[in-house]
């Protein structure tokens, strides 16, 4: 108790860039985010600031508070994870804090409860624009970071079909693509995320680059990242080849993997991109989507599988869509078939005050009818509880 | 005689005012509308309003002068009236003796029907003393001497009138020394009867006294008129009450729903409302928790744009009632800011037979139960839009 106290005092400090009056090891740690609003904490003498840094948390006590993400576990956990509005706000904060919600919770006690002798287990986070998918995801891999589960994190599998340059012919396969600016970031992200893994796995294939380079049998994971780097052309393949990689070795038991891909419906969707010859290309094609698409396939454990549906960036689809079956379409619905959907929905009564109350404590709402009771009933209407909506709201307040 | 095409077998035919009422400004001001030509000839008196604009001509000098309308004329219009209204509750097979003028009105509107949008445009068939503007008698017999003792002021009846009214003051005034006198004056206020009236304004004073008024004039009749309502006496009510106009409430002319019941026992209304071209209806549920469905989909599914949710937001938040009702609408029509505003007109009516009468006004006053008039005007020849005109060139 004393320690929430001592926290809650210099909270109006910590507004200060890089003022930190405790110490490290206080420092928050869970990430209970949502896609953009932050649910307030149902305890009013807290605010909406958990103590907790551990994301699982309580469990069922923790809904509806925040968690608090040390911001030096940003860059290492999402280098490239979080979407754009919550990274905004985080700067702005000078504090990431996600709200747990309940769907969350519910994937972090079935990873807790998950057994790693069977085949991988799939999650389907779906759901209205602007519910907190996204959000939901960042928590479970900040989860999953801190249990030192290696994670493979694609922030938005859009990005991988749409307005690419540079794609060229791949060279293992000819009928398919490289992207090898996409393959480079993502690696580079792979990288900062999980450098301790990489020189621990190693490959159990020798795999030729060309007539000159090869990395052999035996040699450390961070070889074959460090080729793709450097070696931009490679880059998809070095992408296909850690994937490939990881899948046979997460069945050892050396470590647990996690697969966290957002707007997964882009996988087995349309492309925008052309063929030289103009055609759109369909997105097996794209060797990129191709190592995914396996990935997210079943037929390995030790590890699970989360994944996020997205309308927003997807391409061809239309605007009311939100069910697994409308987004995946046939092909991705059998694809991933055995796969246990959850639901994220817009904010509860309590969710909503207690993010009305944490944006209220960050000085974030200046209006004057903002604390009154008929201030957050027009908000409440005005946003019908939507969390992506409320956040764009308050911005203006 | 040529014979009219109506086939009604009457020979005489009813005449039909085309051009609305000929009404000739008495100002000789700047539109010289002068002319309307009586065309007899065929029995069949059409009269047609001609227009004469621009430079008056010596030919045009007899055209600006007011017609004048002798009383003969006028004599006959009604009779001619009278015999067309017959003709015309024949052809309707309605009784011609109780055939009123709203009959006539429904019957011409049905017999020609026009998509002018000028009321005063379409047809009508009224009786003369609506279509003739008032005119004054000869003012002097044949030997040139005037009837009126006051002719020679130039208002005639506005000074008979001043005298009138100044008589009854004089009067009022004795009449209540005689009472002060006796002792039994008393103090009454009776000022219900200035409630819900006004005075008449100077065009429509003017129009009574078929005479022209100057503002001053006008104000000193007014100033005159209170000054014997505040003696209170009972018989010049009558005399001041013929210059006084009613004014009916907006509100009382509302047609507020009735509150309906559903199966389940909820208590619910419904309405309509129509923006531009979006028509909606709304079903407000008494007891709710703020939900709204419009066809079928969340509101912040069909509207993604605030504005839009403002608007529906706009009645719940006027009558701080934002959490409590639940509402179905369907909309149709109109684009999504139309639609927005067909809604919440919907959604506002139908509030009302949940709401005090008090409310009920207050909504009114702040314009959420008026529909909006604002249609898309049209192009017009020669222009490039509605107003725009196109890109002017030097040459």
């Amino acid at each position: 108790m004393l320690k929430r106290v001592t926290r809650l005092v210099p909270r109006a400090c910590q507004l200060d860039p890089g003022h930190f009056l405790h110490g490290g090891p206080q420092a928050p740690q869970s990430l209970a985010a949502r896609l953009d609003d932050q649910v307030p904490d149902e305890n009013p003498r807290a605010g909406s600031h958990p103590s907790e840094d551990d994301p699982a948390g309580a469990g069922e006590q923790r809904e509806g508070r925040h968690y608090r993400i040390p911001l030096q576990d940003l860059p290492t956990v999402f280098p490239h994870g979080l979407p754009r509005r919550f990274s905004l706000q985080v700067r702005t904060f000078n504090e990431a804090c996600l709200m747990v919600r309940r769907p969350a919770l519910e994937l972090l006690r079935h990873l807790d409860d998950t057994n790693f002798a069977h085949p991988a287990v799939r999650y389907v986070l779906y759901g209205e624009k602007g519910t907190g998918k996204t959000l939901s995801l960042c928590h479970v891999v900040h989860f999953c970071a801190k249990r030192d589960w290696l994670i493979v994190h694609v922030p938005d599998a859009h990005l991988w079909v749409k307005s690419s340059r540079g794609l060229l012919r791949s060279a293992y396969s000819r009928r398919r693509f490289d992207q090898p600016v996409e393959a480079a970031n993502w690696l580079k992200s792979f990288k900062t995320a999980n450098e301790r893994f990489l020189s621990q796995i190693k490959i159990q294939e020798t795999y030729m680059w060309n007539k000159r380079e090869s990395t052999e049998k035996g040699r450390p994971l961070g070889e074959v990242v460090e080729q793709g780097l450097t070696r931009v052309k490679n880059a998809t393949d070095a992408v296909g080849i850690v994937l490939k990689e990881l899948k046979s070795q997460s069945c050892s038991g050396a470590f647990r993997l996690l697969v966290a891909v957002d707007g997964v419906n882009a996988l087995w969707g349309r492309t925008t991109l052309k063929r030289e010859d103009k055609s759109l290309m369909a997105p097996e094609e794209l060797a990129l989507v191709h190592s995914l698409r396996k990935m997210v396939r079943n037929d390995w454990h030790g590890g699970a599988v989360v994944l996020a549906l997205s309308q927003t960036g997807s391409l061809f689809t239309p605007r009311m869509a939100c069910l697994p079956q409308e987004l995946l379409g046939k092909e991705g619905f059998d694809a991933l078939d055995p796969f246990v959907p959850i639901l994220v929905s817009n904010y509860s009564p309590e969710e909503f005050e207690s993010c009305i109350q944490y944006y209220l404590e960050n000085s974030w709402l200046q209006h004057e009818k903002a604390h009154t009771e008929e201030g957050k009933k027009e908000l409440l209407f005005l946003s019908d509880a939507n969390p992506g909506q409320l956040e764009r709201l308050c911005a203006y307040l | 005689m040529a014979t009219p095409c109506v086939s009604c077998g009457a020979a005489a035919f009813y005449r039909l005012f085309l051009g609305g009422r000929v009404s000739l400004t008495r100002r000789q001001g700047v539109w010289k509308a002068g002319a309307v030509e009586l065309q007899t000839g065929t029995g069949f008196q059409i009269l047609r309003l001609r227009h004469t604009t621009g430079v008056t001509t010596k030919k045009n000098v007899a055209a600006l002068r007011r017609e004048t309308y002798t009383v003969d004329f006028i004599k006959k219009q009604i009779e001619e009236f009278n015999i067309g209204k017959r003709h015309l509750a024949n052809m309707m097979g309605e009784d011609p003796e109780t055939f009123t003028q709203e009959d006539i009105d429904r019957a011409i509107a049905y017999l020609f029907p026009s998509g002018l949008f000028e009321k005063q445009a379409r047809p009508v068939m009224k009786h003369p003393e609506q279509i003739f503007p008032k005119q004054r008698a000869i003012q002097w017999g044949e030997d040139g001497r005037p009837f009126h003792f006051l002719f020679y002021t130039g208002k005639q009846s506005y000074y008979s009138l001043m005298h009138e009214a100044y008589g009854k003051l004089l009067e009022a005034e004795k009449r209540q020394n005689q009472l002060q006198a006796k002792g039994l004056f008393s103090e009454k206020t009776e000022t219900k009867d200035l409630i819900g009236s006004r005075w008449l304004i100077k065009e429509e004073l003017e129009e009574m006294l078929v005479e022209k008024l100057s503002d001053q004039d006008y104000a000193q009749f007014i100033r005159l008129l209170e000054r014997l309502l505040t003696l209170h006496c009972g018989a010049e009510e009558e005399f001041v009450q013929r210059f006084r106009k009613s004014v009916t409430i907006q509100s009382k002319k509302h047609l507020i729903e009735p509150v309906q019941y559903d199966e389940q026992g909820m208590a619910f209304s419904t309405s309509e409302g129509k923006r531009k071209s979006a028509k909606a209806e709304a079903v407000v549920y008494e007891h709710g928790s703020g939900r709204i469905k419009v066809n079928g989909i969340d509101y912040l599914l069909y509207f993604p744009v605030t504005q839009d949710r403002e608007q529906l937001m706009f009645p719940f938040h006027f009558l701080d009632r934002l959490g409590k009702h639940d509402t179905t609408c369907t909309v149709s029509g109109g684009g999504r800011s139309s639609q927005a505003g067909a809604i919440r007109l919907a959604v506002a009516r139908a509030l009302c037979s949940f709401v005090t009468e008090e409310e009920v006004e207050w909504m009114r006053q702040a314009g959420l139960l008026t529909a909006d008039p604002r249609v898309r005007e049209r192009k017009k020849p020669g222009q490039e839009g509605a107003r725009r005109k196109f890109t002017w060139k030097k040459r």
